[in-house]
């Protein structure tokens, strides 16, 4: 017999249910638990950066918007330098800035919201240039393994057209379910970004 | 040492697929089309990083941290194990979030209208940091068996949701634990999404009576494995000069 290869396997997905809110954002679900909670507003006082806030609905196949999803957000900061060991660029950290916010969808009209800032470049693989994106992970009751993907500003036309990733879809019909178009609103500037899981403009998903 | 960087490429064959008709509700939120590969760049193998100011002293105690007039009813238990990867490398300081019914069945969710009781001490949700080695262990009441409309007679075996994040963002896993004995177990169309049988044993918490406190309270053990991390045997620098 071979030798065999001592890798484990990873532990398989299930659904976040429709209960998911209890869990990661209890004060969402009604009842106040924990002393610090992890939220949607991510960008204090001192971080540096333009504000930006995110809005949209996730939407199902049958064009429902999905009022039990929970969305969770990571990204660079207005430098272009992630908040993790593993980016060793000489590039500023923002102490007033993780990267990461989390949320669910109003449980009546559907609707997301994160307040952020406006991430810098990113270089991807082999140097390429990543135009400034936002990293997103979807899960909720009939989501089996949670959903990857990206959201890219669709003012940034040059950037965008340069991009290794928005490059690797073929057809421009779907490159467009990533990109967020700003609104101004109130003074505030506001990207809005639709996710669709399933049907007509589809959005593209990762495997990562 | 070698830098970590790329994850290993994620096998699909033990993860539910995203349409799973016999759990009716994956029907309209599963994607049609194929799920495009992405090779990993720094915004795949970077995510948050977590520390103990982010938590509090009782996040990990689901007996004590929403009691109000006294303990929660149910039966008092331990759930422990470690956070490894797919090489067996413990992952130390990794957030592990978890949520749960009451020992009746029942979320304290506003959405959750279940006829068993909500039980006025328990929250049902906590979460606390694997420690150096990827130990993480967390003390609970044994959560309830609940209707849920799939088939009229559906039955959600006993289980605890699992979130878990690694070190990088493509780590990210929600799931959940189940229970030794449990005869819901292969009934549940959510456990029978996933195709390979080894893969729902591995969410199967067997009872570890070494691990459960004498006249006290039982335990039960849950590993979990995220995703393996390649070591750079080559150059093939994710991010170039």
């Amino acid at each position: 017999m071979i030798n065999k290869l001592a890798y484990i396997k990873e532990t398989a997905s299930q659904t976040a249910g429709p209960y998911v809110h209890i869990g990661l954002i209890p004060h969402q679900a009604g009842f106040d638990i924990f002393a610090t909670n992890f939220g949607n507003a991510i960008a204090g006082p001192k971080t540096e950066g333009q504000r930006i806030t995110i809005e949209g609905r996730v939407f199902d196949g049958t064009g429902t918007p999905v009022r039990d999803v929970l969305i969770e957000t990571w990204q660079a900061n207005a430098a272009g330098r992630y908040n993790h060991p593993a980016d060793t660029r000489n590039k500023p950290l923002d102490p007033d800035f993780r990267g990461w916010a989390r949320t669910g969808s109003d449980f009546e009209t559907g609707i997301y919201t994160i307040d952020t800032i406006k991430p810098g470049i990113v270089p991807g693989r082999h140097g390429r240039p990543m135009a400034p994106h936002i990293n997103f992970w979807i899960v909720a009751r009939g989501i089996n393994v949670g959903l990857n993907t990206r959201m890219y500003f669709a003012d940034e036309r040059e950037a965008n057209a340069a991009d290794p990733v928005l490059n690797l879809i073929e057809l421009d019909v779907r490159r467009k379910t990533l990109l967020a178009e700003p609104v101004r609103r109130d003074g505030k500037i506001v990207y809005r970004f639709d996710i669709r899981l399933q049907g007509e403009n589809e959005t593209v998903f990762f495997d990562v | 040492m070698q830098a970590k960087v790329e994850f290993f490429q994620r096998d699909r064959s033990i993860h539910p697929p995203l349409h799973a008709p016999g759990y009716k509700t994956s029907v309209t939120r599963s994607p049609r089309q194929a799920l495009l590969s992405l090779q990993n760049s720094l915004s795949e193998v970077t995510g948050p990083v977590f520390g103990h100011n982010d938590l509090g002293p009782l996040d990990n105690d689901l007996i004590r941290n929403y009691a109000k007039t006294g303990d929660p009813i149910g039966e008092r238990i331990i759930v422990h194990g470690r956070v490894l990867d797919e090489s067996g490398r413990p992952i130390p300081n990794t957030l592990v979030e978890f949520w749960q019914v009451n020992a009746g069945g029942r979320y304290r969710h506003k959405k959750d209208t279940y006829l068993a009781p909500i039980d006025p001490n328990f929250g049902g949700c906590g979460r606390t940091l694997s420690d150096a080695d990827g130990r993480y262990f967390f003390r609970t009441v044994k959560p309830g068996p609940y209707p849920w409309r799939n088939y009229v007679n559906s039955w959600r075996p006993a289980h605890i949701h699992f979130s878990i994040f690694g070190s990088g963002f493509v780590q990210r896993l929600i799931t959940q634990m189940y229970f030794e004995g449990d005869p819901l177990i292969k009934t549940c169309p959510i456990v029978n999404a996933i195709p390979d049988p080894d893969a729902i044993d591995r969410l199967i918490a067997p009872l570890d009576l070494n691990a459960s406190v004498p006249l006290d309270t039982l335990a039960y053990r849950f590993d979990i494995v995220l995703r393996g991390q390649r070591s750079t045997m080559f150059e093939n620098r994710l991010e170039g000069n």
